[in-house]
């Protein structure tokens, strides 16, 4: 295995495009570790980008914030302006591992080892954050949904690397909040989960809203029903329900030691139904 | 394999070496420096037995690579004590008995230290959350809880 550090985009990109054999980007390698450990993944090269001029830093940008790849889940519960903004991405990245992985981990990272129950997914997914990506051929964005393929997959091709995620800028009555469900309070995979993003007119009324759900399919989903049914009630009991249902419908979930397929369903209609009201809450709104 | 050439600072001394691409820093801590008070329980990061800090964040050194310490500071348990002087840290442990077999406390210590850094007056809920990645399979926790508020006040000169 070689291990590389470079200090620039390009020289990463050109160094990971042109490797022969299997490759992988060092964040915080709180994945790639426990891989490397456990004999799982035997890499020929790995890039570690935290010495990349910008990654490790959170700026303002048109109202919203732009989260270098390499910036960990510590520093964004740090980040005063980033937890006002988008409180529910936070804390979503927040119940990503203990404290000691807190030091390390990424967003990015999170979204590009394409665990179908990575936590921050969600929660950035109903944020409708971007991930910037480089690569050989240049620069391109890419809504973060659209990044994970399946268990342990992305739509990255060769060489290319998120540069950083985009959390945009959103009007003032607005709030999100991610949720999941594990059978212990710290240190456990989500069984189910969903984050909820939300914006009130002035009276009050729900005007836009996503809703992505986690691990109860191969990637985490983006339900588009499901917030269109939020949209143009307070949050009452009918719009919930029909939510609710909505995103029932979506699951797609396995069975396993964690949780039936069945009771990950219900759980991913639960989750959302509360992160809904704290969305919802956080936004000023009222019942 | 061609060996990487490190140099860091641990404990406040420069030190330099020359490790693998796949070695962790806890390997290199071990088996290199002998700075064994870092312990290897389970090398994939649930345990938080080898926790050390890396520019003054808390990680678990099995989840590092050497090569990444690189021009970084290091800080491990050998660093705790002043000499003979234990750190107040120590001394409730001590005295609180929090620990039996012992593999668990230098993880503990150094992630209560870190904790008390950042937030010198924690509730003991606080305390919990921050501790959940160090695992003690010996005490049931409470007695390490209590020692860890116990120096947290009198390290506030309560
Ligand atoms: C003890 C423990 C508990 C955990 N608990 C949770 C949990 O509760 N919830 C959860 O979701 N996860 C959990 N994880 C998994 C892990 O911590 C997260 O997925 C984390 O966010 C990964 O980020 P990282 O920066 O450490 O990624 P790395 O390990 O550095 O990388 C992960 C993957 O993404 C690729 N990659 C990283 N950055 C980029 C980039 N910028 N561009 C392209 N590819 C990239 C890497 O090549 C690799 O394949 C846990 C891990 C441990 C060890």
């Amino acid at each position: 295995m070689r291990f590389e550090s470079p200090a620039t985009v390009e020289e990463a990109t050109h160094l990971l495009a042109n490797a022969d054999g299997t490759t992988r980007v060092l964040a915080g390698g709180t994945d790639v570790l426990v891989q490397l450990r456990l004999g799982l993944v035997k890499p020929d090269l790995v890039v570690d980008i935290k010495n990349i001029e910008g990654m490790r830093s959170i700026v303002a940008e048109d109202g919203g914030y732009r989260i270098g790849a390499a910036v960990s889940g510590a520093e964004m519960g740090e980040h005063e302006g980033l937890v006002a903004l988008w409180p529910g991405v936070v804390e979503a990245m927040e119940l990503v591992g203990s404290t000691q992985v807190q030091g390390r981990a990424t967003l990015a990272g999170n979204l590009c080892n394409a665990s179908p129950a990575a936590d921050s997914v969600p929660a950035m997914i109903a944020a409708n954050a971007i991930a910037t990506i480089e690569g050989p051929l240049g620069l391109r964005l890419l809504p973060v949904e659209e990044v994970p393929a399946g268990p342990g997959k992305t739509t990255l091709s060769k060489g290319e690397i998120i540069t950083s995620i985009f959390l945009p800028a959103r009007p003032k009555r607005s709030g999100d909040a991610y949720l999941r469900f594990i059978p212990r309070t710290e240190m456990d995979i989500a069984v189910a989960s969903a984050g909820v993003s939300l914006s009130l007119d002035a009276d009050g009324t729900i005007e836009t809203a996503r809703v992505a759900i986690g691990a109860v399919a191969p990637t985490a989903l983006l339900v588009e029903e499901a917030g269109t049914a939020l949209i143009g009630a307070g949050l009452d009991d009918k719009a919930v329900a029909t939510m609710v249902a909505a995103v029932r419908a979506a699951c797609n979930p396995i069975s396993d030691k964690r949780g039936t397929a069945e009771f990950r369903t219900k759980t991913a209609g639960v989750m959302a139904k509360r992160a809904a009201e704290i969305a919802f809450a956080r936004a000023g709104g009222t019942k | 394999m061609s060996k990487i050439h490190v140099t860091t600072t641990i404990n406040g001394d420069t030190v330099e070496y020359l490790c693998s691409p796949t070695e962790t820093l806890l390997d290199v801590l071990r088996d290199r420096l002998d700075l064994t008070g870092a312990k290897e329980g389970c090398s994939t990061g649930d345990c938080g037995a080898c926790s050390v800090t890396l520019d003054g964040r808390l990680v678990s050194s099995c989840l590092v690579l050497a090569a990444e310490a690189e021009g970084h500071e290091i800080a491990t348990i050998e660093g705790m004590a002043e000499g003979e002087n234990l750190h107040i840290l120590q001394t409730k442990i001590l005295e609180h008995a929090a620990l039996q077999c012992g593999v668990c406390t230098p993880g503990i210590l150094v992630a209560a230290k870190a904790l008390l850094e950042k937030n010198p007056d924690p509730s003991e809920e606080e305390v919990r959350f921050w501790l959940a990645g160090n695992l003690c399979r010996c005490t049931g926790y409470d007695k390490i809880i209590r020692a860890v508020l116990d120096a947290a006040a009198e390290m506030r000169g309560a």
